[in-house]
């Protein structure tokens, strides 16, 4: 299996490290320059983690301005230039190269300002995701887009990979809750896309923003929608005696016009794991779990959840067990939380990211267990079971090189089985470098040279993350 | 007469886009036509999408559909009742308003990003799209995202298409998310606020856990014209709750109880709810048969009776709101006076301008579109060229006068 390849790094640029080093040092502030070789070795990779490139130097700007200036020696030397958040991209979106100056902008983590009259929240792009709901949970309001990674990663690289989360079911993903941006382009220019208002004018460039996996500019701001807070939210497990079952009831309780707040799903593998870490007080006996969240007033959840309670029946349900108390709702959503992280304690993993139509969820979790034991391996399901997007976590043995390659191996098979059952590549972390050489199979050679032709108007000397999302090969000359 | 074109496939299509980019011929795209606006400048050749009709996939289990963008939203819609969903944006149908005859198009609501009253809880017409093919300015065919809800694969080309006004490609089919209906709705509506009051009241309103699904203010000028003139005398301010019965019953309670300290409270039925907001999406009062100028404004839902009060101070102007105060319908009693409502538009913190309707000659030498700041137009122009380097398709949002 060959490794994920990466840009050549651009010879002139190498010679110049000495120089280029010295310019940045001179326009940033001092402690705002990370360039000694041991120094950058925390940034030579994100949580994609079987890859790693030292960077040529990190920049830590401390306002838009000292961004501006940055981008604009880069784009006037051709330095290419990497933007990293909390650096936790899951698809190696945030992975430097030997070439290239990475931009963090961990610096600029401030909230701005809270508008509740107009239900905003404008903050630095380095605010931590759940910074911002903690800022204004007292007064009764939430952001809704939560990421299991939500206590480290950053708004700004949640815009990036357009992230989402337990909760994008009924509140949308990022773009959906995205209002309006501070960007730099890569020559400097400040633009301001949207704003407070509910939509803006002209064309839509917020929304190619959002998702853009740093190829078109560094967001430094961002205007988010705050939302008031339910007055209650419950979840409730449920336990099925077969992945299918479970995937069945998934389908047709959105079928039915019920749209919970959160589906998750959670199979046997993933059920052991989370549970000897969090003590969620999950059921053991059960071969697949669903965790189905419910909101609103206690008359509404009632409602929802007898009319789901009666669609799960007819799926064959084993078990089903209401949070009785806050605390077991916390240790609920701890354990769902946790999922990758406790995986990690106990084997090497990678997390695939597909979504695919409701209807083919039992088809493709089938799929998924057969690929795997065709290679050898063993999986763990969890994942946003409401809108398609699976997350098998496939454990390998990272110190075992071929283990390593069956496992990337085992993944594109995966990922190949969704985009023939109709779905994607990627539903919430990104192709980065990841799902970059499986590009060509979800889409036509025509489909990907109008996108880099769209990207190449933002950044016509493809310095900005220049080794992701789009094939190497093929490419327009910059 | 502007030639027409009509054609009746995607492959069609694609031919007489190629033969427009040799012959260096201008098109302009057009779906119903039910906008008005997007008569054909000079020398341009009209492409309709009257020809590509037909719903291709619905899956209401799945809920999801994907049409062709010449199919009529009334087909659409049609196919969507009859199993309980609906677009839950809500776009819009301002023939009445406008004065135009037509059929709006399923394509044509995308590439206006046609957006109603749920906004708030159902996003716009682009939070909707998830997939889009479509024929560039070099005549290729391309598709843009998929099926799926949750798809961060690539650029999000969908998005920038969505609310293109026909400026970057023609939408050949569009795949889009389609919702329940709700069980039922309700309607509180608190009588004899002023401006800021009602703003006040909708911001409280849309503060409580109670899923405000739309949230307009109606001035004691507008009023009689809504809901078959039933609303209580004075100002309306109006807020609507839907869901399951049982739970709106309990929200609207509890909403009703807060918005009593504010003003007089009633309520609208489920079927005096639909007609309201209908009436309040397609800005129905300003459906006088007159041309008198008529803006669609948006911005930050607190400014939105700050412009129109500055704006009263200087000329003449009727308004109501929708979008708890930052969608402002505003109709002028005769000029459109563009350069002042668009300095004001800066001055209470940013947002745009849309003129949906005025004399020919006036629409004429009138910037439709809120003229953008200089490097987000440049930056515009350069996403267009992507899409359409030698500029074939004109349309007002980025051709005329600014980008260049
Ligand atoms: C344990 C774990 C759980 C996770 N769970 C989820 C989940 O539930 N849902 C989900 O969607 N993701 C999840 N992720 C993936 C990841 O957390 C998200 O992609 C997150 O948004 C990345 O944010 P970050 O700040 O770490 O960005 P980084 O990883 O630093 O960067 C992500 C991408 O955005 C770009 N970028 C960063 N900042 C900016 C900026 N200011 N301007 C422009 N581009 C920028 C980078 O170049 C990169 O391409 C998870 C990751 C982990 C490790």
């Amino acid at each position: 299996m060959d490794q994920i390849g990466f840009l050549e790094p651009r010879p002139a640029v190498i010679a110049r490290r000495r120089e280029i080093v010295a310019d940045l040092l001179d326009l940033l502030p001092p402690g705002c320059l990370v360039h000694e070789p041991r120094e950058l070795v925390p940034f030579e990779t994100d949580a994609f983690v079987s890859y790693r490139r030292l960077p040529l130097a990190v920049a830590l700007p401390e306002t838009t301005a000292q961004v501006a200036a940055v981008l604009k020696y880069c784009n006037r030397y051709g330095v290419p230039v990497v933007p990293r958040g909390a650096g936790t991209s899951l698809s190696g979106g945030a992975i430097p190269q030997e070439d290239a100056v990475v931009i963090g902008l961990s610096k600029m983590s401030r909230i701005l300002e809270v508008d509740y009259a107009n239900r905003t929240a404008t903050v630095q792009a380095g605010v931590t995701n759940l910074n911002i709901s903690d800022a204004v949970s007292a007064d009764g309001y939430f952001y809704a887009p939560d990421p299991s990674s939500q206590l480290a990663c950053t708004i700004g690289g949640n815009i990036g990979m357009n992230s989402g989360g337990a909760h994008c079911l009924k509140y949308g993903v990022t773009t959906n809750n995205l209002l309006g941006a501070k960007l730099v382009l890569i020559d400097g220019t400040i633009v301001d896309l949207g704003g407070k208002g509910l939509d803006a004018g002209g064309l839509d460039l917020l929304g190619l923003v959002c998702g853009g996996e740093g190829q078109l500019g560094i967001v430094t701001e961002a205007t988010v929608r705050l939302i008031a807070k339910p007055e209650g939210a419950r979840p409730v497990l449920f336990g099925f005696d077969t992945s299918e079952e479970a995937g069945a009831c998934v389908a047709d309780v959105i079928g039915a016009g019920i749209i919970p707040v959160a589906i998750e799903f959670m199979d046997k593998p993933a059920i052991e794991i989370c549970e000897a870490f969090a003590h969620a007080g999950y059921p053991m006996d059960v071969e697949a779990l669903l965790i189905v969240e419910v909101e609103g007033s206690e008359a509404e959840m009632d409602a929802m959840l007898a009319s789901i309670i009666e669609i799960a029946g007819r799926h064959g349900v084993k078990v089903v067990k209401e949070s009785q108390s806050a605390t077991e709702a916390a240790l609920i959503w701890k354990g769902r939380k946790s999922a990758f992280g406790a995986t990690g304690r106990i084997a090497d993993y990678i997390c695939m990211d597909g979504t695919v139509p409701l209807g083919q969820l039992p088809h493709v979790l089938r799929g998924t267990a057969e690929i795997v034991a065709k290679y050898g391996l063993r999986v763990a399901n969890v994942f946003h079971a409401g809108d398609g997007n699976m997350h098998p976590l496939i454990l390998f043995n990272a110190n075992d090189p071929e283990d390593a390659a069956r496992a990337e191996a085992a993944g594109n098979d995966i990922l190949r089985l969704c985009v023939d059952a109709g779905g994607c590549l990627t539903g919430e972390h990104g192709v980065g470098i990841e799902k970059r050489d499986l590009m060509r199979h979800q889409y036509a050679e025509v489909d990907l040279d109008q996108q880099m032709a769209v990207r190449a108007a933002f950044d016509a000397q493809w310095l900005l993350n220049p080794s992701k999302v789009f094939p190497l090969e093929g490419r327009p000359a910059a | 007469m502007t030639p027409i074109h009509e054609p009746l496939s995607e492959e069609a299509a694609a031919r007489l886009v190629q033969v427009a980019a040799l012959s260096r011929s201008s098109l302009a795209i057009r779906g119903g036509g039910t906008r008005g606006l997007n008569a054909a400048p000079d020398g341009a050749d009209i492409l309709s999408t009257r020809g590509l009709t037909g719903i291709v996939a619905y899956n209401p289990a799945e809920m999801t559909m994907t049409a062709r963008a010449g199919t009529p939203l009334e087909v659409v819609e049609a196919a969507l009742t009859e199993n309980r969903q609906m677009l839950a944006f809500e776009p819009c149908d301002l023939r009445g308003a406008l004065g135009s005859s037509g059929i709006p198009t399923i394509g044509g609501v995308f590439a206006t990003n046609a957006s109603g009253p749920r906004r708030f809880v159902a996003g716009a017409a682009r939070d909707s799209l998830l997939g889009v093919r479509f024929v560039n300015g070099k005549g290729e065919v391309v598709k843009a995202g998929g099926r799926v809800m949750k798809n961060v694969t690539g650029l999000d080309l969908a998005k920038v298409l969505a609310g293109s006004h026909g400026s970057l490609a023609l939408m050949t089919e569009v795949t889009f998310r389609v919702l329940p209906v709700p069980e039922t709705a309700v309607t509180i509506v608190v009588s004899n606020l002023n401006d800021a009051e009602a703003v006040a009241a909708m911001a409280t309103a849309m503060s409580m856990s109670v899923e405000v699904s739309g949230a307009a203010h109606l001035p004691e000028s507008v009023r009689g014209r809504f809901a078959g003139g039933v609303l209580p005398d004075g100002a309306a301010t109006v807020l609507r709750l839907e869901g399951l019965a049982a739970s709106v019953a309990v929200r609207a309670e509890k909403l009703a109880a807060t918005m009593a300290s504010f003003g007089p409270v009633a309520r609208l039925d489920a079927d005096l709810t639909a007609r309201l907001w209908r009436e309040v999406r397609d800005a129905a009062p300003y459906a006088d048969g007159t041309p008198r100028p008529l803006w669609r404004v948006s911005v930050a839902p607190t400014a939105g009776h700050q412009l129109v009060a500055a704006l009263r101070l200087e000329t003449g102007v009727d308004a109501y709101y929708d979008w708890q105060g930052g969608l402002v319908w505003l109709r002028m009693e005769a000029d459109p006076e563009a350069a002042l409502l668009r300095r004001y538009v800066k001055a209470i913190g940013g947002g745009h301008a849309t003129l949906l309707r005025a004399r020919p000659e006036v629409m004429a030498a009138t910037e439709t579109f809120e003229p953008q700041a200089d490097a987000v137009a440049a930056l515009s122009a350069r996403v267009k060229a992507s899409f359409d380097p030698a500029g074939l398709y004109v349309s007002p949002l980025i051709d005329r006068k600014q980008g260049a």
